[in-house]
């Protein structure tokens, strides 16, 4: 008997995924068939809170509202317009084969599966590629400017581990433009007041009632107020908890802190060691940095990777002679090159970079050379293509990259792992829906570029207008739990009682303080590469710091108006009991797979050595009352269509 | 207090909307700062053939006194006789009138939604990139063009604070006829040292009014074209140097003499 | 790469609240090195003021990679700080000098209400979007993406003004607190596009009323364009101006005859 099926037998939640039965072309199509409807104008009488106003959001949000729904929406912003989405740089995945080089929905679906190294829900991907095809038409229809040939048709572009040109970008500025886009639709509905809109307002606690999602808990950020909010249904889209790491290309209020809540609420987290580690980053220079600068993967399209042979190089990189680099990606991933996968890329820069042959200062990174490009293409081709990202290069680093290489390094980007949904994007609470990055389930250990700003935008404007609809349907004129039902109120006093705590700790460290400690424990130990003895470690360091946290934390000013220090101590509280959760499930898992790497499997070339025996399957972690004692329940992952083979990528 | 948005939820279908006041479509043009700035340029522009066309009028006095008594003459008989003498001219005049009541009405109306925009001033200097000094000193500039022509028309046209205003003279080719000897008037009154200080300073202010405004007729008109947006500057520089320039040589050729 | 360490005073508006009074703080912050960001400067300014027992200094800052338009700062009088096309999170020290002086200033609007310190409420931005500033293009309904060519010179047009990342530093240059840049960049962007056309003249009119509530006017100074961190040209001022007369005078049944 497998570990997987073991696991199974001793889970305490049941996991019913809800795929629903057929082919899988036809899968998504005959959900949609089957779904309960709700009558155009019994919709107003379903109230929806949205929790974020990023790609997933603000597309569902404003979806709803189209379709009728009352939508509540809340963001930590001071606009919609600000989440993290808008950071995507290179661009978003369509299987429309518009460029007739055999792209096609099943493939775009292949590549993702295999792309996740086999741990992503097949039926989920399916419907993924399905609803890319429709993404594009609905992001040119709202006027989306994406990147045009000169005939007037789109432009695509190929992207890592892939072999078709199915990338749509509008220049660097891929998830800007497309979460403007989203942001135009949801400010329509606001100025039409089909939804409201609740601005610097940050979520403090889920409110589950009779075990259905009753609700949600708000902090006013100016004010300090903590508010209750009633609803039929509730969406998390709140993103990942990529800055776990601290330093990460997260923006610096990304935080776990919603999924997170919702997690100690009875909502299972699934995967969180799947973090993903982009390749392509500006390497930190400087121990006060706060935060890591991702420059576009498209890069890799015409940038050569490389390191000198000779770790005592000391000559500029234009005058180290072609036979004394490695470029390491074109030596040993031939057919994909420097286009190899992320967590291919990012291992061996690490590799790279751990015997000693860092370029820089630091000696902290590798080259990104565009020589070979501007050579070939002339430097006009080459600033038309990627100028704007050049610039950023320059202004952070302060050094040209037409006339010397970039320096990269791998830096935390993306979590695969999330609240854990089934096919209709709900956790196992009834009515609460997790959607985007903030759930786990499309990409597996691993997602493949231009595929976030895909997952996104497919949840919130193709999957979760039908899935609620099928979820409110018989909750026709049943009255709902109110505002002023206990569970709000204690809701509310625990939050209050924590965030005085926070103010009362008395102790001498600021919330960044502890924050940065905790991240270099996380991507020592839980980075790139992990290791039992190192995940040990971490699980030791991380408690006790977390201690330290408790009785030495300092956060000056009031809980009453604008805190930001305030703030940053309750993401950081849950950063720890995320933290500790990572390193707990990277420990469990004991197979490298995506971007999960333990050192101990792997392959003669160092190659991720997945255990599909074992561990073909979903951890969804239940919070058991301690951050160190959460229970495992499992998912079993069936493959239909993709059959499981070792990620080749040579 | 985080600001919510709550307005009535209503249909979740249409676009754009904005519940409209009816009225008169140019009164609703003129009731945004977008329509007032294009006022403010639509009578820019006939103030500009004004003073272009004043100027070039004004050279006739480089000619001698009979040209430029003759040219005063004509004006005042334009069209002569389908409309009385001096209608005409009327006409023009009220139309420039209206331009300028309504350029300072505009200039007002916007200056006020202006200061309302930034209640509170910032409190540590400011450095302007590219706002230029003819830009932020428009106001200052108009209030002195302002208060020159009032003077201007007191002196040379209503003889207020000009005596010689009224006198005739029987030059020309109208030997018999007697004509206003608008040639001594300009003599007489540019004789007067602060007077021609006065019209020189209110000259040059009049070059920065229209060296700013002249430009910037282009962006309130939406006249932006990637073939001549590079002539629009020198198009303002240049307007603005020529009226300085004949204008200025007014004063400064009866003080030095050559017009006398 | 230089690894010179500077020491930096700041003066910094600090104001307890809207209603409050507010007035300049003097810091000195030592040894900061090139690579540090001005906002990373501002991290070690409030960690030493946490450990000092002092409250933090407000400011308003998210992606730090010039994307999000958080951030904002008047930085020694100039939005957004000395670099052009530079959003303040993208400002590093390198562009100081060693014992420089530096002034920072809330942005200051009637349309941006001061919240705390440095941080204000540019929500009235959202207003001007709500109004117009979209296609109405329900989610479903889309044609195939590719059945409207649209010339590379006009989607790069459209681009351009698409840029705009919403920061307010626009209204916060301008001397007359006016939204033109904005609300001319959204115009622009959507109204190049041939799916903009529908609700072209619907637009700029709502979009151009609202803005007339929370902003002052344009006197074409120039001042956004100079401080735009995405440099976006006043020639979307141009084109808003042009389709606002346009959509007061044209016969919009007409529309589709030329």
């Amino acid at each position: 008997m497998s570990l997987t099926d073991q696991l199974l037998a001793q889970n305490t939640v049941k996991l019913d995924s809800k795929i629903p039965a057929g082919p899988m072309a036809d899968k998504w199509n005959s959900y949609k068939d089957n779904m309960k409807l709700v009558n155009p104008n019994n919709k107003r009488k379903f109230k929806v809170i949205v929790v974020g106003t990023g790609l997933a959001g603000a597309s569902a949000a404003a979806t709803l509202a189209e379709l009728g729904y009352q939508v509540d929406a809340f963001t930590f912003h001071d606009s919609a317009r600000r989440a993290h989405s808008i950071a995507a740089q290179g661009g978003i995945n369509g299987a429309k084969n518009y460029k007739g080089d055999g792209d096609s929905i099943h493939r775009l679906f292949y590549d993702t599966v295999k792309g996740g190294d086999f741990r992503a829900r097949e039926a989920n991907v399916h419907r993924l590629a399905e609803n890319s095809v429709d993404i594009i038409d609905q992001m040119v229809a709202q006027g989306v400017p994406f990147a045009r040939e000169y005939g007037g048709l789109l432009d695509n572009r190929s992207f890592g581990g892939a072999q078709v040109s199915r990338t749509f970008y509008a220049r660097g500025q891929t998830g800007q433009q497309l979460l403007l886009g989203a942001y135009q639709q949801f400010s329509r509905q606001v100025g039409l007041g089909g939804i409201r809109l609740f601005n610097r307002t940050e979520l403090i606690d889920v409110v589950v009632i009779d075990g259905h999602a009753s609700g949600i808990v708000v902090r006013d950020l100016v004010t300090g107020e903590l508010q209750s909010h009633a609803a039929h249904a509730v969406v998390l889209a709140t993103g990942g908890y990529g800055n776990a790491f601290f330093l990460s290309t997260n923006a610096m209020s990304c935080n776990v802190t919603a999924a997170w809540r919702a997690h100690r609420k009875g909502a299972l987290f699934a995967n969180p060691c799947y973090t993903q580690i982009h390749p392509t980053c500006i390497p930190q220079s400087d121990d006060s940095q706060s935060k890591l600068t991702l420059m576009s993967e498209s890069l890799r399209n015409d940038g050569r990777v490389w390191v000198p042979t000779n770790p005592n190089e000391t000559r500029p990189a234009h005058e180290v002679p072609e036979n004394e680099r490695d470029y390491y990606l074109e030596r040993l991933y031939p057919s994909f090159g420097n286009l190899a996968p992320r967590d291919i890329s990012s291992r061996a820069a690490k590799r790279a970079v751990d015997k000693g042959l860092g370029v820089g200062a630091k000696k902290n990174g590798v080259y990104l050379d565009f020589a070979d490009a501007i050579n070939r293409l002339g430097r006009d081709v080459v600033e038309e293509r990627y100028g704007n990202l050049f610039e950023m290069y320059e202004r952070i680093a302060g050094e040209n990259p037409y006339e010397q290489p970039m320096r990269i390094y791998p830096a935390s980007h993306y979590t695969m792992g999330g609240l854990w949904v089934d096919y209709e994007l709900m956790t196992n609470i009834p009515g609460l829906y997790a959607a985007g990055e903030a759930n786990f389930s499309d990409h597996g250990a691993n997602r493949l570029g231009a595929s976030a700003l895909m997952q996104g935008l497919s949840d919130g404007y193709f999957v979760l207008p039908y899935t609620i609809g099928n979820y409110l349907a018989p909750m026709l004129n049943k009255s709902i739990p109110g505002t002023d039902h206990p569970e709000f109120k204690a809701a509310e006093e625990a939050a209050r009682l924590r965030f005085n705590g926070y103010l009362s700790a008395g102790g001498t460290k600021s919330p960044d303080y502890f924050h940065r400690e905790l991240g270099k424990i996380i991507w020592d130990y839980c980075g790139m590469e992990r290791t039992e003895e190192g995940l040990t470690k971490a699980l030791s360091d991380l408690p006790a710091l977390y201690e330290e946290f408790k009785t030495d934390l300092r956060v000056t000013g009031s809980g009453e108006n604008m805190n930001q220090t305030l703030e940053k101590a309750g993401r950081v509280d849950d950063f720890f009991q995320l933290g500790i959760l990572m390193c707990k499930d990277a420990l469990d898992r004991q197979e490298s797979c995506g971007g999960h790497f333990r050192a101990e499997y792997q392959t003669e070339e160092g190659e991720a050595l997945r255990d599909d025996e074992n561990y073909c399957h979903v951890s969804a972690w239940q919070w058991g009352g301690d951050a160190m004692k959460p229970n495992l329940n499992v998912e079993k992952l069936e493959f239909e269509e993709v059959h499981l083979a070792t990620r080749s990528y040579k | 207090m985080a600001q919510v948005v709550t307005s009535q939820r209503g249909p979740v279908t249409g676009t754009a909307t904005r519940s409209k006041k009816r009225r008169p479509f140019l009164i609703d043009l003129y009731s945004t700062a977008v329509g007032k700035k294009y006022v403010m340029g639509a009578t820019g522009i006939m103030m500009m053939g004004f003073v272009l066309f004043h100027m070039i009028g004004n050279l006739k006095m480089y000619l001698g006194a009979v040209h430029l008594n003759e040219y005063a003459h004509f004006l005042e008989n334009l069209l002569v006789p389908v409309a009385p003498e001096g209608v005409v001219l009327w006409i023009l005049r009220g139309g420039l009138i209206t331009a300028l009541a309504l350029h300072l009405h505009a200039a007002y109306s916007l200056t006020v939604l202006n200061r309302k925009a930034r209640p509170v001033k910032y409190q540590s200097p400011r450095d302007y990139q590219i706002a230029n000094f003819a830009s932020r000193t428009m106001r200052l500039s108009g209030l002195v063009i302002l208060a020159f022509i009032i003077w201007h028309l007191l002196d040379l046209t209503f003889g207020v604070v000009n005596s010689h205003v009224g006198t005739m003279t029987g030059v020309g080719a109208h030997a018999g006829d007697q004509v206003k000897d608008v040639y001594g008037n300009v003599v007489s009154s540019f004789q007067r040292t602060p007077v021609a200080l006065f019209y020189v300073l209110a000259n040059v202010l009049l070059g920065l009014h229209l060296f700013h405004g002249a430009w910037s007729i282009f962006q309130s008109f939406g006249w932006n074209n990637p073939r001549f947006n590079k002539w629009r500057r020198g198009f303002a520089t240049g307007f603005a140097a020529i009226v300085v320039i004949g204008n200025v040589s007014f004063p400064i050729a009866v003080m030095a003499g050559i017009v006398g | 790469m230089s690894h010179n360490l500077k020491n930096i005073t700041l003066k910094i508006w600090r104001q307890d609240g809207p209603q409050a009074k507010g007035n300049f703080e003097t810091h000195i912050v030592d040894e900061i090195t090139d690579e540090a960001s001005f906002l990373e400067m501002l991290d070690i300014l409030n960690d030493k003021l946490i450990h000092d027992g002092k409250e933090a200094v407000v400011f308003d800052h998210d992606c730090r990679e010039g994307i999000c338009g958080t951030c904002s700062l008047m930085i020694d009088g100039q939005a957004h700080g000395p670099q052009r096309g530079t959003a303040t999170c993208q400002l590093h020290m390198r562009q100081f000098q060693d014992n420089a002086v530096i002034t920072i200033e809330p942005w200051r609007a009637a349309a941006f209400p001061l919240i705390k310190d440095l941080m204000v409420d540019r929500s009235a931005f959202d207003r001007v979007i709500e109004s117009g500033g979209y296609i109405t293009a329900d989610t479903g309904g889309a044609p195939d993406a590719n059945l409207i060519p649209i010339p590379k010179p006009i989607a790069d047009a459209a681009m351009d003004s698409a840029e705009c990342i919403g920061c307010g530093a626009c209204v916060a240059a301008c001397p007359n607190g006016a939204a033109n840049l904005f609300t001319g960049a959204k115009i622009a962007h959507l109204s190049r596009l041939p799916q903009g056309q529908a609700e072209r003249f619907s637009r700029v009119e709502s979009m151009v009323e609202t803005m007339d509530d929370h902003f002052g006017s344009c006197t074409n100074h120039g001042e956004c364009e100079a401080a735009c961190p995405k440099e976006i040209s006043i020639d979307v001022i141009a084109l808003m101006h042009k389709d606002y007369r346009k959509a007061k005078f044209v016969n919009r049944k007409d529309l589709a005859r030329k």
